[in-house]
């Protein structure tokens, strides 16, 4: 028998959505908001011989990535372990 | 010792290495060979997924790429980005749904043989035209350093390969991975930061790109971009006119990377989904150790090319052909590196002759009559350790390092490819008699035939071998990414939708490409010339996967929610994958 869906299952499955669209949004802002489409508001800001944007693009994005999936592994662990459906 | 006995120490060395570990992880199940068992180290597979994705190009090429300038960010942004999308919208998922192939996952999630068997059309045609690229690297990278025909490489490849990958299925290629990362990454950080020290004195590649040109006491970037504007190229910093294009450009690269099955694959090895999650993290680690260090070699590469041929800058002489250095001799004979002197000065004019604006305007650049020197952009990542004068170990590291970089990419995609065909189209489609020990003998089978034929592609590359950008990506982000999100975020999707999406998104991606790269990359044969004028919408045939994959979905959920709603098994199977 296919088990119903409890309000608890919801709430899970509702906290993990959420948490992907914050890590979306952060991840298309890094890259093609700062690092592609923003550049030019970004030109301003000198840093070492270029500006933001062009360290967005050539390393920042892949640090915020990088910081974005640690963030998302450790929360929704620790929420796996709230909700008992640890393997 | 000569610099050929030192490489050949260095390769065979880890060759031996390599057959060491097939024998000790040899495969006795279908369990074993398909995912190692599914009890890997969430770290030890995120060194073996970056090894995976890690390929002969992206070890040989991409700096060139990226040496162009600003616009080519897109691959670094792109080849990382992807690794988002796995760690959030598939890995941990697919790692709890247990399935063995990605096709496996289709056919079961949408409880239907026919999306599986187009699931497999798909991964084959994406995975095959990778693996031509890694035959014909190792080969190229073979015939470089140990002087063998690159033919004579590509079999030996072929050879070593066979041996751990038919032995030990996905376990054997799972350590032989990683001790392939841990080789290539040695191969490529280790001259990069050796280059960095001399041009910046920062050990770190990382900073050295944003930190002072000794030479000059001005900033590293700020000296790229006015010598390379002194010589009629574009800023090397310069923003982009077609930000549209750039902007699908790596959307089709994030989310083809995300689709890749050879990939995906890799995170059906770990225990249970909270290593998925894990090992997404830890291979983006490994893979952006690389992807850092790409644009700094590529910057510092390109400078230090223009300053050899440059001596005292760009406005003065430039060097002597005679007086050329020893290493400019060796790539002459290669064919990398052409000169022609045009204007009968003796001297090397190596510049944008294209520029008319500059050639009428540059004081300096009167007498020139056009430019002399033709370089192929793999040279800033093959002829670095000799234009740097590394010593003689780190070259033979090199020659290691590429050819790992070829051999654990070129495992990865023939494991999807033979897993797919012994367990989906064999076992779960053609003959589902097969016991266990059968189905284990037939993904061997299936594993030698695809070598086979991965060999003889790569000794005789088809149009397409060069197209694995726009093929590969472009598919897999336009068929299976959408499957396989649509399959777990929206329960409604049934087969109907999925096959009719996976073959409307296929196509259109596919016709795109044909119609401006020729139809099946024969030249001559594109209905219309691939120039930024004739593109539709300014969308680039590179750029295309996204805009198949959007079709895709929207055709998904059109036809699903036209046709019958996905039986209660189906339903339940959906949330079994969301909350077990």
């Amino acid at each position: 028998m296919p088990k119903e869906i409890s309000e608890r299952d919801r709430a899970y499955w509702r906290a993990n959505v959420r948490l992907i669209v914050f890590c979306l949004i952060v991840w298309a802002t890094v890259s093609y908001g700062f690092g592609i489409l923003l550049r030019p508001w970004l030109m301003g800001i000198q840093f070492g011989g270029a500006d933001l944007g062009f360290w967005f693009a050539q390393q920042g994005a892949i640090l915020t990535f990088l910081a974005l999936v640690f963030f998302y592994s450790w929360r929704m662990n620790r929420l796996d372990k709230e909700f008992g459906l640890e393997e | 010792m000569s610099q050929f006995w030192i490489n050949f120490i260095f390769v065979i060395g880890s060759f031996v290495i390599y057959t060491w570990i097939a024998i000790w992880a040899r495969a006795r199940t279908t369990r074993e060979f398909y995912i190692a068992g599914g009890e890997v180290n969430p770290v030890v597979n995120g060194m073996a997924t970056a090894a995976d994705w890690l390929s002969a190009a992206s070890f040989i090429s991409v700096a060139g790429l990226i040496s162009v300038g600003y616009v080519n960010s897109s691959f670094i942004m792109g080849w990382t980005g992807g690794y988002v999308l796995l760690a959030t919208l598939l890995a941990p998922y697919l790692r709890r749904f247990g399935a063995y192939t990605v096709p496996d996952f289709v056919g079961k999630r949408y409880a239907s043989k026919g999306a599986r068997v187009v699931a497999v059309l798909c991964l084959v045609i994406i995975s095959l035209t990778y693996v031509i690229g890694q035959m014909t690297g190792a080969g190229v990278a073979f015939a470089r350093f140990l002087e063998v025909s690159s033919s004579t490489g590509l079999l030996i490849s072929a050879f070593v390969v066979f041996v751990y990958a038919v032995l030990g299925g996905m376990k054997g290629v799972t350590y032989t991975q990683v001790a392939q990362y841990i080789v290539l990454i040695l191969a490529f950080t280790i001259p990069a930061a050796y280059l960095s020290v001399m041009m910046t004195g920062h050990v770190l590649p990382q900073s050295g790109l944003f930190g002072q040109h000794l030479a000059s006491g001005e900033p590293l970037l700020q000296k790229l971009n006015q010598v390379v504007r002194d010589l009629g190229f574009q800023d090397y910093t310069a923003d982009v006119s077609n930000k549209w294009n750039m902007f699908l450009f790596t959307l089709t690269l994030m989310v083809g990377t995300a689709g890749l099955p050879h990939v995906i694959i890799r995170f059906f090895t770990v225990p249970n989904i909270q290593d998925a999650r894990w090992s997404a993290a830890w291979a983006l680690v490994f893979i952006a150790l690389f992807y850092t260090t790409v644009p700094a070699l590529a910057a510092m590469s390109r400078l230090n090319l223009l300053e050899t041929f440059y001596p005292n800058g760009p406005r003065a002489a430039p060097l002597v052909y005679e007086e050329r250095p020893e290493w400019v001799k060796n790539w002459e004979t290669t064919g990398l590196l052409k000169f022609e002197d045009k204007n009968k000065d003796g001297h090397i004019q190596f510049y944008n002759g294209a520029n008319k604006d500059f050639t009428e305007k540059a004081e300096w650049a009167k007498t020139w009559q056009g430019n002399e020197l033709t370089v192929n952009n793999d040279i800033l990542v093959l002829a670095l350790p000799e234009v740097a004068n590394m010593p003689a170990w780190l070259i033979g590291l090199m020659a290691a390092g590429g050819i790992a970089a070829a051999l654990s990419t070129a495992s990865g995609l023939l494991m999807a490819i033979s897993s797919a065909v012994s367990h989906d189209l064999l076992k779960n489609t053609l003959m589902p008699h097969l016991t266990e020990k059968q189905e284990l003998l037939n993904a061997r089978i299936a594993m030698v035939g695809a070598i086979i034929i991965a060999t003889w592609l790569g000794l005789n590359p088809p149009g397409f071998a060069a197209q694995t950008v726009a093929l590969a990506f472009g598919m897999a982000a336009a068929t299976i990414f959408p499957a396989l999100v649509l399959g777990i975020f929206v329960d409604r999707i049934n087969a109907k939708g999925a096959i009719a999406g996976m073959i409307a998104g296929g196509l259109f991606t596919v016709v795109y490409i044909f119609l401006y790269l020729g139809w099946f990359f024969i030249p001559g044969t594109n209905s219309f010339p691939n120039t930024p004028e004739h593109w539709v919408l300014g969308i680039s045939p590179l750029s295309v996967g996204c805009i198949g994959a959007m079709i895709n979905i929207i055709t998904s959920l059109v036809v699903s929610n036209a046709t019958e709603r996905p039986s209660e098994e189906v339903r339940a199977m959906v949330r079994r994958v969301r909350y077990p």
